[in-house]
């Protein structure tokens, strides 16, 4: 009765397992997180100069629930002239307020935000999840409380910046602009935000054009924490808003993170300028499994590297390696795995995958896959998954036998898409895992250390998981090698880029 | 109408395991206000037997504390801050009264504590980049060498120790893992009780702080002969005292760390970390 009565109120299919032959079924019954938590405003303006005001241009855009298709709001577009007020704003704060300020007196602002996202933090998790279509285990479990220890690591730096650079005479930068992509909107504001605070800069952060919301209620957080108008101004657009804010002549650094092809234009827009930059890009990361690896624990760890997140992760494991003589059982493991993966209601807390946060991404997704297909891979997607009718949502699925030089195993596919290809020694996995433009991150499963160790520092990328996979922590430096980006963000060479030696 | 209240006086006892034990030995001494000859409280006198107790509830609490996430130890360290931060008059008023401040001063003394616990909660997960690294070895190893907490500390304060020093001090002790028993002596053991309710309700496992009162020569020399406690710390310039205690913890090799310079400061945690270098091999 009660499960009834829920779907009625999601109005969402529930997807029916396909027939199996089981002694002991158990009905599935759906665990919906409410959204009643989240009170949403018609429309939103940008945050400039501890104030929400109205975009110059008058104009405003939707942001969907992808999982629904449903419009949740409306969202300003932010001019050049909407982020040059922003850059304004954050210029006079660093110069009256943020830079007069003692790295004790930044932490403690940095503090309060990190307890006041962490009372908040139910609130965040379902507007993110609404937003984004991640499943709401993931946004509550994952993105929102490393939300919180993002802020709360840094503010702990504030006022340990020349413990951790000894003997180096170092100082802000001044405002820096960031543009974050819409894969873990609010952890990547926490990414960019809370370093470039706790170094001492102002900020102006333009959010994703299709997950603006978590970075706009993130805007109640600084006031109520007491933050000084105009240390953190957002502002919101699609790609010319960002445009405007990394070729403002006013902001001394950037900080993107997003795709490798947009990277490479920030780039050119700022080379003729003296601005720092950190970037970080895409990946077309390695998953080696050896044939001496805890196999179950394996295919875990595969299953957690590519589809978490629906596969919207930079870092994502996408290529897997295995070593030929586990190859046809390894594959066997993966296909019941996957089988039991739940996609569908993002809300529902037995969902394993949600929804594909756009219709842009989702389609670009199934024109790879029907390319995987025409390559000639072996495709395979769980036969008795059902998807709900309306929104964007895809299977997880792989190509298995795909060589190197299919497009599948070049380019990003940001989505729940694996490949998989064989290898016969160490050396030939290293290979194949290095033979790839991106360099951010790999796995590694095998029961013998010294092995993991020597493969490790044979792979030419930023992050090496070792018997497990998508694990961040604000006190382990992310980033990449070559086209994944440079810079890093998290723990003590984090803050690099928010400094300078004077 | 008139409130005729009388008010009712905190009866300050030991603070052990998280509990509020009066001295086992049922000695006491008198505390006065400042200047004056009137009555403030009756403090314990603590004895070896309360110290014993003290350090086997450290010991007993060590193994669960020093496996906490460094992120854990920060927030407990930083929620002390906000209990000081709610016990402010009650910490300016013990110290107008036994030591003499004037309000201003009391007020200021509970930021500079307040400080003090918010500061080392940043360091929590942070020490250990700092003092850590990877070793170069030549060879096909993996080496690379980080800091663990000591073990148990006895931290000696000075009966001229400010509540900000006493706050630096157990904070860096304790921020790394370490556990600690500290002595307040004479007329700073007036501020046994507010402290000890700070770390009765930050979610701080019992036995990670514990806090006596009473006599630093009846209970320097424990501090220096126990054998379970690894490392003292320090915190009055009495140089033959501090002699004394190396001397009686040659025994089992106790560190003994001399008075903080500053309150604030990476020195202080690392007095009492031990160094831990792994090898691992690399290759196939």
């Amino acid at each position: 009765m009660l499960v009834k009565r829920a779907k009625a109120a999601l109005n969402i299919e529930t997807p029916t397992p396909s027939a199996r032959p089981v002694t002991l079924s158990f009905e599935y019954a759906p665990s919906l997180e409410s959204a009643d938590i989240v009170k949403l405003k018609p429309r939103y303006g940008l945050y400039i100069d501890g104030k929400m005001v109205e975009p110059s241009s008058g104009r405003y855009f939707p942001t969907v629930n992808p999982a629904t298709e449903a419009v949740l709001t409306e969202i300003a577009e932010a001019t050049e002239k909407d982020v040059d007020r922003a850059v304004q704003a954050a210029r006079k704060a660093y110069e009256k307020v943020w830079s007069k300020l003692s790295g004790r007196e930044r932490g403690r602002y940095l503090f309060r935000i990190a307890r006041i996202i962490q009372e908040r933090a139910r609130e965040f998790a379902v507007l993110e999840t609404l937003d984004n279509g991640k499943p709401i285990r993931e946004s509550r479990d994952i993105d929102i409380p490393l939300v919180a220890a993002h802020f709360f690591y840094h503010a702990g730096w504030a006022d340990k910046l020349q413990d951790a650079f000894p003997g180096r005479e170092i100082s802000s930068l001044g405002v820096v602009g960031q543009v974050i992509p819409w894969n873990f909107p609010l952890l990547m504001a926490a990414w960019k935000i809370a370093p470039a605070l706790a170094c001492g800069n102002t900020v102006v952060l333009k959010p994703a054009e299709t997950t603006p919301l978590t970075a706009l209620l993130l805007t109640e957080v600084f006031e109520e924490a007491g933050l000084p108008p105009g240390v953190v101004n957002i502002v919101t657009g699609a790609g010319a808003t960002g445009a405007a804010l990394v070729s403002h002549p006013d902001v001394d650094k950037v900080a993107f993170t997003g795709s490798t092809e947009v990277g490479k234009e920030i780039l050119e827009a700022t080379a003729k300028t003296n601005k720092k930059l950190t970037l970080e890009l895409g990946g077309k990361s390695a998953h080696i499994v050896f044939e001496d690896a805890a196999l179950d624990q394996a295919v875990e760890g595969v299953v957690n590297g590519i589809y978490f997140n629906q596969g919207h992760v930079c870092c994502a494991g996408s290529r897997l390696l295995l070593e030929e003589s586990i190859a046809e059982t390894f594959i066997e493991k993966l296909k019941k795995r996957i089988d039991k993966i739940r996609v569908g209601n993002p809300l529902d807390k037995n969902t394993d995958i949600g929804a594909i946060n756009s219709k842009r991404e989702f389609e670009k997704i199934q024109r790879l896959v029907a390319l995987g297909k025409e390559e000639g891979g072996e495709f395979y997607e769980p036969a008795g998954t059902v998807l709900p009718a309306k929104g964007y949502f895809h299977k997880p699925c792989f190509f298995a036998n795909v060589s190197s030089s299919f497009t599948l195993s070049r380019i990003e596919i940001f989505g729940p898409v694996l490949t998989i290809s064989t290898f016969r020694t160490p050396q030939e996995a290293i290979m194949k895992a290095n033979d790839t433009s991106y360099g951010l991150a790999a796995g590694i499963w095998s029961e013998k250390g010294s092995k993991i160790q020597k493969v490790a520092s044979a792979l030419k990328a930023g992050v090496i998981w070792a018997n497990t996979y998508n694990k961040f922590d604000p006190s382990a430096p992310f980033g990449g090698y070559f086209e994944s980006g440079f810079g890093r963000e998290g723990g003590r060479h984090g803050l690099l880029p928010y400094l300078e030696e004077k | 109408m008139a409130s005729h209240h009388l008010k009712v006086p905190k009866t300050i006892k030991l603070f052990i395991g998280g509990e509020f034990p009066r001295t086992e030995s049922g000695r006491s001494f008198p505390v006065v206000r400042h200047g004056t000859d009137a009555h403030f409280a009756h403090l314990c006198r603590a004895s070896r037997k309360d110290f014993r107790n003290a350090v086997a509830a450290a010991k007993a609490a060590l193994a669960s504390w020093e496996r906490r996430t460094a992120y854990n130890r920060a927030q407990i360290l930083y929620r002390m801050a906000e209990m000081c931060e709610g016990k402010r008059d009650e910490f300016a008023e013990v110290l107008c009264y036994t030591q003499g401040l004037s309000n201003d001063a009391a007020q200021k003394a509970v930021d500079a504590a307040i400080d003090a616990f918010v500061y080392y909660a940043g360091y929590a997960d942070k020490y250990q980049q700092v003092i850590g690294n990877l070793n170069p070895v030549s060879g096909p190893h993996l080496c690379f060498t980080a800091a663990e907490p000591v073990g148990v500390v006895a931290a000696l304060f000075d009966e001229n120790s400010t509540l900000d020093e006493i706050t630096a001090g157990l904070s860096a002790i304790i921020c790394s893992g370490n556990t600690v028993v500290a002595l307040l002596p004479g007329v700073t053991g007036t501020l046994l009780a507010p402290l000890a309710e700070v770390f009765a309700t930050s979610d701080l496992p019992k036995g990670v702080v514990n806090l006596l009162t009473g006599d630093v020569s009846e209970l320097a020399p424990q501090f220096g002969s126990h054998m379970e406690v690894q490392a003292v710390s320090v915190q009055t310039k009495n140089e033959a005292l501090l002699a004394e205690l190396k001397i009686a913890g040659a025994e089992n090799l106790k560190r003994v760390a001399p008075p903080m310079q500053t309150n604030l400061g990476l020195n202080n945690i690392l007095q009492f970390v031990e160094y831990k270098t792994v090898w691992h091999p690399v290759g196939y």
